[in-house]
């Protein structure tokens, strides 16, 4: 039986009507198989465009509906819910494009442009006339969490997923949670107490019925979709068994070992097993296989196995028997329906600023390391010292944008929270040594949020920090003395600067490992590697894959106050996933005629979601439904063409391909 | 080796440079390069030329570069000047579509993505040359302590030199590492020698030269040894403290090979008490 079919043609005001000519357009619709009702409109999508539409379904008893208006990116779904509301299923609407794909492209020949505008619809009209009625694909929702990273980011996220009664599993590669915020004492602009502030909230998250915090764990492996994830955390062996230590210490004093601290940035020496940091949390010391004399010459699988025969000083000096060398890695499983990155950043290696001396010169340390100086609990007791002899610096010179901003040689990007820290840091500075100097190297002040530039100015007009624009040469070490080459470009001046510390404000990266990682979770990276939002304006928090969200540093540089807004954003977005009952998925997706798959399996390979799976049982390739985003790439590549999409068939498109052709020869 | 290279020689190595010139084509010779001068060169613009107008020092640029492409090979340049020009209108071509397309019509060449542009440290310091480098030392260069100076034309712009690091070259340091020299890691690697104002402002460069001598003799160098015919003049001609070595005159030492005493007289500052 014939569908009846109505065609709604937009003027979109001159937009459409100035190259096609809608009434005529009309006439020739009418003339077409099917056609009931066929009439034009100066703004279909409008309000009384769409009543008209509807009025007419509802009148007309349309069993089809083709609108030849604009994109269907733009008002398909309009559309379709317009038609949805007088009852006529959704997906018996089409939109036929004739403005970005027929009146924008031949601005200059009506005739040709009405013509091709016919054909478009003609074309449509042939699609609409073998789709089916659908309806849309319900997914259920496990209404739990992954965070991967317990930085400020996945903390604040974490909290709020979890006090908005859903469960949480943070992922923390380190043995405490906190990030590089617990290395950092004071913040700007307000001089807040860092460890008061985060020691909170990190009380808050061990304390939290809902949250689950996995230390020392990375993610294994990823599988499932979003609502539904499977999540396998890798744990490295707990050679401390937490429940027996009674954090006295004694095996820290026997540690035959010493290597630099990580935590510190190089300032101070730890053995191979050691307190990771100084906060409530990392009472407990963690073994450091890759240090450990126990395990010197053994191969990582075997690591694995628990060998190793050597050193055994901690376990023979702890009093409650709390170590075990023979300790071995875990893996855990959890099923969460969506997943926060929150992997963070690490600070771009000095090391690649041969001209700084970072590295060689040991009075040359990066911002962090700076930070771990005016840290109470630090390597020097929260006094300003320089490494080489413990002295207190004098001249203190701080050069911002080191590695960031020079798109030749290091990170085309500016890294955002720098500016800000060094003044921050150099305000802390002169405020401890009263008779010292802090120059501040700088390219441009960015200080462009909330009180920022009256930071700036106090610390200019009440600690007298010397600002000096122009980027600096080289740093030399002569007679125990560093001399910084730089410019003063507001007076060209060349300058040669005498000074006891040089503080580098590197730019920011990546975490190491961000790269494998995002492979591991199908989320898109960017050319430095920083995880990709879905839109920078309108999903900011959204990756690439479904269910998958974005919060911190692993996005894109910011400081603590702009990483906080984005978790929390982020934890918005899934409570709003998480307050329906059910996902809703578009059901124009692959499917596989069961009589023709013969099981080959190309389609597995080809499908870039994972969507497509062997069924073991019938030897037959099952669609995801929830998983399947409609490319198409299995139907072209299917041998037996057992596959099609559904409501775009191959018999549909060559039906259109043939309307199309045929108009084009009479043209 | 067999290789054969093209070879612009610049207006240089007929006049302040004859040393380094005569130098590099014993050290070539020995390492069995062999060199093809473009049959038709010009000047390459030097420094004036862009101070004139950008399309006539792009021009005689690239119509150097079209004379190499003409012959199908890299093309070795000593002058470290004629180098960064050569290498610019290289970059150039290589990655503005609209500009190629203009200068290979008016030059009358077709551009070769294959052919490359290279300094005399790019042709030496070859990692595969290193062997043979090593294989013809005679005298090893033992006990001598040199500072390299690199300046700027063979390593900036990083992305047109595409150098190691432009920062802190090592190249040369490397060479003179395997020659058996003692190569002192210094502080002015880079630094400017003042360059074309050794013409118009003769104070400001022996304020420049200055600096850097101070901090090669600081270093303790016996002597500092670059790639470029304008450094050579300008740190040469100002200071009576430290001789000036271009590094393919080392390397002839090493082997033993050329007229040395000869270069050694063409130097301000007599190295001859070196060896």
């Amino acid at each position: 039986m014939k569908k009846k079919l109505g065609v709604f043609i937009c003027w979109c005001g001159s937009n459409i009507a100035s190259s096609v000519d809608v009434d005529k357009a009309v006439a020739e619709a009418e003339k077409l198989d099917g056609v009931v009702h066929a009439e034009n409109y100066m703004y279909m999508c409008s309000d009384p465009g769409q009543q008209l539409v509807k009025d007419t379904i509802a009148e007309k008893g349309l069993e089809g509906v083709v609108v030849a208006c604009c994109s269907p990116r733009m008002h398909e779904n309009t559309f379709r819910k317009a038609a949805g509301s007088v009852g006529l299923n959704s997906y018996l609407l089409e939109i036929a494009n004739i403005r970005e794909q027929c009146s924008w492209v031949h601005q200059n020949n009506k005739p040709l442009a009405t013509a091709k505008a016919v054909s478009i619809i003609e074309g449509t009209l042939d699609k609409v006339k073998e789709n089916l009625p659908l309806e849309t694909i319900t997914i259920d929702i496990t209404k739990r969490n992954c965070v991967v990273g317990g930085g400020i980011a996945g903390i604040m996220a974490a909290l709020d997923l979890a006090n908005a009664g859903y469960d949480v599993a943070i992922i923390e590669k380190e043995p405490a949670i906190g990030g590089h915020m617990s290395q950092i004492g004071q913040t700007f602009p307000y001089f807040h107490n860092v460890p008061e502030l985060l020691q909170k909230k990190i009380d808050e998250v061990n304390a939290h019925p809902r949250i689950k915090v996995y230390l020392n764990s990375e993610v294994e492996v990823l599988d499932g979709y979003v609502g539904n994830f499977n999540v396998t955390i890798r744990t490295k062996p707990a050679f401390v068994d937490p429940d027996k230590c009674s954090a006295c210490g004694k095996c820290l004093e026997v540690c035959p070992v010493s290597v630099a601290d990580e935590f510190n940035r190089g300032l101070s020496q730890r053995g191979a097993i050691f307190r990771y940091n100084q906060t409530e949390g990392a009472r407990i010391p963690v073994l450091e296989q890759r240090d450990c004399l126990h395990f010197v010459d053994v191969e990582e699988a075997e690591m694995d196995a628990g060998a190793g025969v050597r050193c055994r000083a901690c376990v023979e000096a702890c009093p409650e028997n709390a170590i075990d060398l023979g300790a071995i890695r875990t893996l855990s499983e959890e099923f969460v329906g969506a997943i926060v990155m929150a992997t963070g950043y690490d600070l771009y290696s000095p090391a690649k600023m041969p001209e700084y001396g970072a590295g060689k010169i040991p009075d040359v340390i990066d911002a962090l390391a700076f930070e771990r100086l005016l840290d109470p609990k630090g390597p020097t007791g929260g006094q300003v010292l320089r490494p080489s002899d413990g002295k207190v610096p004098k001249n203190v010179v701080f050069i911002q944008c080191v590695g960031s901003r020079d798109p030749e040689r290091h990170k085309a990007y500016c890294s955002r929270a720098c500016c800000m820290y060094t003044a921050k840091q150099a305000r802390l500075y002169r405020q401890q040594v009263a008779e010292g100097t802090a120059y501040i190297s700088y390219m441009d002040i960015r200080s462009d949020s909330r009180d920022f530039e009256e930071f700036v100015q106090a610390g200019m007009e009440e600690e007298n920090l010397v600002y000096i624009r122009g980027r600096v040469a080289k740093v030399i070490q002569e007679n125990g003395f560093l001399k910084v080459f730089t410019s003063d470009t507001l007076t060209s001046r060349q300058l040669e600067i005498e000074a006891d510390l040089v503080v580098l404000a590197m730019a920011m990266e990546p975490k190491a490992g961000t790269r494998e990682l995002a492979k591991k979770m199908n989320v898109t990276i960017d050319g430095d590697a920083f995880l990709s939002e879905t839109h920078i304006k309108l999903y900011p928090v959204e990756s690439s894959t479904k269910g998958v969200y974005l919060a911190g540093c692993g996005q894109s540089p910011k400081d603590i106050t702009d990483t906080v807004s984005q978790a929390l954003a982020t934890a918005g977005k899934i409570q709003l996933m998480f307050s329906n009952e059910t996902l809703i998925a578009d059901p124009l997706i692959a499917e596989v005629k069961n009589d023709i798959c013969s099981g080959c399996g190309i389609c597995i390979d080809i499908c870039p979601y994972g969507a497509r799976l062997m069924n073991d049982f019938t030897r037959i390739s099952d669609v995801n439904q929830a998983v399947c985003q409609g490319c198409g790439a299995c139907i072209a590549a299917c041998p037996n063409k057992a596959c099609e999409l559904i409501n775009s068939t191959s018999r549909q498109f060559i039906r259109m391909i043939g309307d199309f052709a045929g108009k084009a020869e009479a043209v | 080796m067999g290789e054969t290279f093209s070879y612009y020689p610049g207006c240089t190595s007929h006049s302040t440079a004859i040393e380094y010139i005569e130098a590099s084509k014993a050290v070539i010779e020995a390492l069995g390069i062999e060199l093809k001068e473009l049959p038709d060169w010009c000047c390459c613009g030097a420094a004036s030329a862009h101070n004139l107008s950008s399309s006539l020092a792009l021009g005689l640029s690239a119509f150097n570069v079209g004379e190499a492409h003409k012959e199908g090979k890299d093309l070795v340049i000593p002058c470290a000047g004629c180098y960064g020009n050569l290498a610019q209108a290289d970059y150039v071509m290589r990655y503005d579509e609209a500009e190629r397309q203009r200068l290979e019509k008016q030059m009358g060449f077709k551009f070769d993505t294959e052919v490359k542009m290279l300094s005399l440290v790019d042709l030496l310091a070859r990692e595969e040359l290193r062997p043979a480098i090593k294989n013809l030392v005679k005298k090893p260069l033992k006990g001598l302590k040199v500072v390299c100076y690199y300046g700027c034309a063979i390593v900036r712009p990083a992305a047109i030199t595409g150098v190691d690091n432009s920062e802190n070259p090592l190249r040369i340091d490397t060479m003179m590492a395997d020659l058996g020299a003692e190569v002192i890691d210094w502080s002015c690697k880079v630094d400017c020698c003042g360059g074309d104002l050794g013409l118009t402002d003769a104070e400001k460069t022996t304020e420049l030269v200055n600096k850097i001598v101070d901090y090669a003799v600081a270093a303790e160098a016996d002597c500092l040894v670059t790639s470029c015919a304008l450094c050579e003049a300008n740190v040469d001609i100002r200071q009576q403290r430290l001789p000036i070595l271009y590094f393919t005159e080392l390397m002839a030492e090493a082997f033993q090979i050329g007229d040395r005493q000869r270069w050694w007289k063409k130097h301000f500052n007599d190295p001859s008490g070196l060896f």
